[in-house]
């Protein structure tokens, strides 16, 4: 006999339901799972908080003869496309004058005096807290163990939570594709595609190569300094020793690994 | 009961294919930015919500209202509801659909939304949302259905749904709550963390559910001969009218927060919003035209005399939802966002592409809330007894 409409459909139903459940179970059970036929090259630069910190006042004393070649590097390593609609950029590094980069020091007329022509080299400041990883939705923006606060491109669904999570404004979204506006490509270094967010992710590609962040390289006056705030002996804990350090909006606990060296 | 919307008069038709011809001009609008990307919307690296998320916050309120109506029939047996219930799971089914659309096509990238399920994170607000989002548009789904197609039987509901009903009942707080808890929970927007955007969320979608319900009932008298009883409509604009009070009032208490603490931040938002910020005021008009309809709906409601008055409630009615569409949707968006994390302001105007999209969604929206309450329409005629004697309509 014929199976009745009403039978058929609870059976499809239980199927489709079985289903869900056992997927779900199924990612439960087997947890999160880590590449482990991946093995890191010999090479590799290891840290437990990768930091970097800025001398603000060396900065300023190069920009005659710089040019800003630490934002240039990393646009060119990274493949950042050149978007002629400012409202539309995307920077992964950029300056700017400390009232925008220190903002609730914005009314200070006098910090703001003191700080006159001093340029603030501004990129992701790799939260110990991030909250833009506390909101992503599919972790498709992580906390790596180094400290490094990573993008996957390939999970990101371009919800741009992170983006309203970040109190830096660190990060940028493909609103076109980037590829159109990408003059000299670096075949070294993936192109995103659009509807993706992306930011600076410390250079991990050069990390793992023993090389150092392209901007602190190529800085020709070393104004910024690199390493692993954890390690009582690296070069940039040996840089701030003394010195006074300033993060950005410090009061909101996010805890940043880009230190400004102001003395 | 599907088959009660597939007849109908020529105007039902006509108001059909008027929301189809949005709906097609919005599906267009929504091609175009699949090809070109969200660029083609007023979004920018520093207003990375615009439009979208403004309609989708506000939608999640007026889904979340229709609890106003099923609360008191399901948990204090207010009898005096019980025509208008399935009114109101059936608005909310359309509307969470709403909210569920317009997130998609807000996506970078909507053919991974699945990744959300695929990879679920507890501590990401988003992730809560769109299962409550979905759990809620299930339960409307059950709930209003069942209880409509039990009315069709001339049964009473199962008493299997009697558990489900209420959970949508505290579901319906919930998705609200965790909406608001998107935008209170975020460290560098000044304007929206306040522990008090969750009781204002809910109470704007107390008020604006309802008073979309109230039109929605009194326009079906009109056109469709369908009483929702006077009791119910009264009832309905006392709970309008002490919501929106409580909506109003937390209002008045952020601005208290702001403007006697003289803090910068707090006062910026603000200032940008109604009286306009270095130089920028591209949102001033709309934001006083919101508080005007404000002040309407507030006279109409509190007066007893111009709230019993259909015509009035009705202007009432469609202020408020007005008032908290502004208030709740763009203007919400846009106060957050300015000033920027660097202090500077971005104007955020949305362009012709994205309203067409937005428009295409609440053509769908109302797509879908015509259907459902056709059906509900048809199976409330098919109950009465209707005699024509000596030329006379009689009506049980």
């Amino acid at each position: 006999m014929a199976i009745k409409r009403r039978d058929f459909l609870k059976f499809g139903g239980l199927t489709l339901l079985g289903t869900a459940v056992s997927s779900v179970v199924n990612e439960v059970l087997s947890g999160e799972v880590k590449a482990e036929e991946y093995e890191p090259s010999p090479k590799q630069l290891v840290g437990k908080h990768w930091g970097i910190a800025i001398e603000v006042k060396k900065c300023k004393e190069a920009q005659s003869k710089c040019g800003f070649k630490c934002i240039e590097v990393c646009n060119y390593l990274h493949n950042i496309p050149q978007i002629p609609d400012k409202k539309k950029e995307i920077k992964w590094i950029w300056h700017d004058e400390f009232e925008h980069a220190f903002p609730e020091q914005g009314t200070n007329e006098y910090l703001n005096e003191y700080f006159k022509g001093v340029p603030f080299i501004l990129l992701c400041n790799h939260c110990e807290h991030p909250p833009c990883v506390r909101v992503c939705p599919t972790r498709a923006t992580f906390k790596r163990e180094d400290g490094i606060v990573m993008m996957d491109y390939h999970r990101c669904i371009g919800c741009r939570f992170c983006m309203a999570a970040c109190p830096y404004g660190a990060r940028s979204f493909n609103w076109y594709d980037p590829r159109r506006f990408l003059k000299k490509v670096n075949p070294e270094y993936p192109t995103r595609t659009k509807g993706v967010v992306e930011k600076c992710m410390l250079c991990y590609e050069r990390l793992a190569d023993g090389k150092i962040p392209a901007c602190v390289e190529a800085c020709p006056v070393k104004a910024l300094h690199f390493g692993d705030l954890n390690d009582p002996n690296s070069e940039i804990n040996k840089v701030i020793k003394g010195r006074m350090v300033i993060r950005r909006k410090e009061e909101l606990g996010t805890g940043p690994s880009i230190l400004y060296i102001v003395d | 009961m599907i088959e009660k919307a597939l007849h109908g008069s020529r105007k039902y038709w006509i108001w059909l294919a008027f929301l189809g011809v949005f709906i097609l001009i919005g599906f267009l609008c929504y091609l175009h930015q699949w090809k070109i990307g969200l660029g083609v919307t007023g979004m920018s690296r520093d207003v990375s919500w615009g439009f979208y998320i403004a309609n989708f916050t506000f939608l999640v309120g007026v889904a979340a209202g229709a609890v106003m109506i099923v609360l008191p029939y399901y948990w204090h047996n207010y009898k005096v509801y019980g025509k208008i219930t399935v009114l109101g799971e059936f608005l909310a089914i359309a509307a969470v659909m709403m909210c569920l659309l317009f997130i998609f096509v807000d996506l970078g990238q909507p053919m991974r939304a699945m990744n959300v399920l695929r990879y679920p994170t507890p501590h990401s607000v988003f992730f809560f949302d769109a299962c409550v989002l979905n759990g809620y548009l299930l339960l409307n789904l059950i709930c209003g259905w069942t209880v409509l197609h039990s009315y069709y039987k001339g049964t009473k509901y199962p008493s299997w749904l009697k558990p489900i009903i209420y959970i949508a009942i505290l579901w319906a707080p919930s998705i609200h709550i965790v909406t608001a808890f998107i935008y209170q929970g975020l460290p560098g927007r000044e304007f929206w963390l306040t522990a008090i955007m969750a009781p204002r969320f809910l109470a704007s979608a107390f008020c604006a559910g309802p008073a979309f319900i109230i039109v929605a009932a009194l326009l079906l008298k009109k056109v469709a001969n369908f009483d929702p009883g006077k009791q119910a409509i009264d009832s309905l604009a006392k709970t309008v009218a002490y919501a929106f009070i409580a909506n109003l009032l937390m209002f008045f208490f952020e601005v208290f927060t702001a403007f006697y603490s003289n803090i910068p931040g707090h006062k910026a938002p603000l200032k940008y919003l109604f009286v306009g910020l270095n130089g920028h005021s591209e949102w001033v008009p709309f934001m006083w035209a919101g508080a005007i309809m404000a002040a309407i709906a507030i006279i109409l409601l509190v007066i007893p005399k111009t709230r019993k008055n259909e015509a009035t409630l009705t202007i009432a009615c469609i202020c408020v939802f007005f008032a908290c569409w502004i208030d709740k949707g763009i203007g919400l968006l846009v106060g957050g966002y300015t000033p920027t994390p660097f202090d500077t302001i971005t104007p955020y105007v949305p362009t012709l592409p994205e309203i067409g999209i937005v428009l295409g969604v609440w053509a769908v929206g109302f797509f879908v809330l015509t259907i459902l309450y056709k059906i509900f329409l048809g199976v409330y005629r098919s109950k009465e007894l209707v005699v024509k004697y000596n030329g006379v309509l009689y009506k049980k």
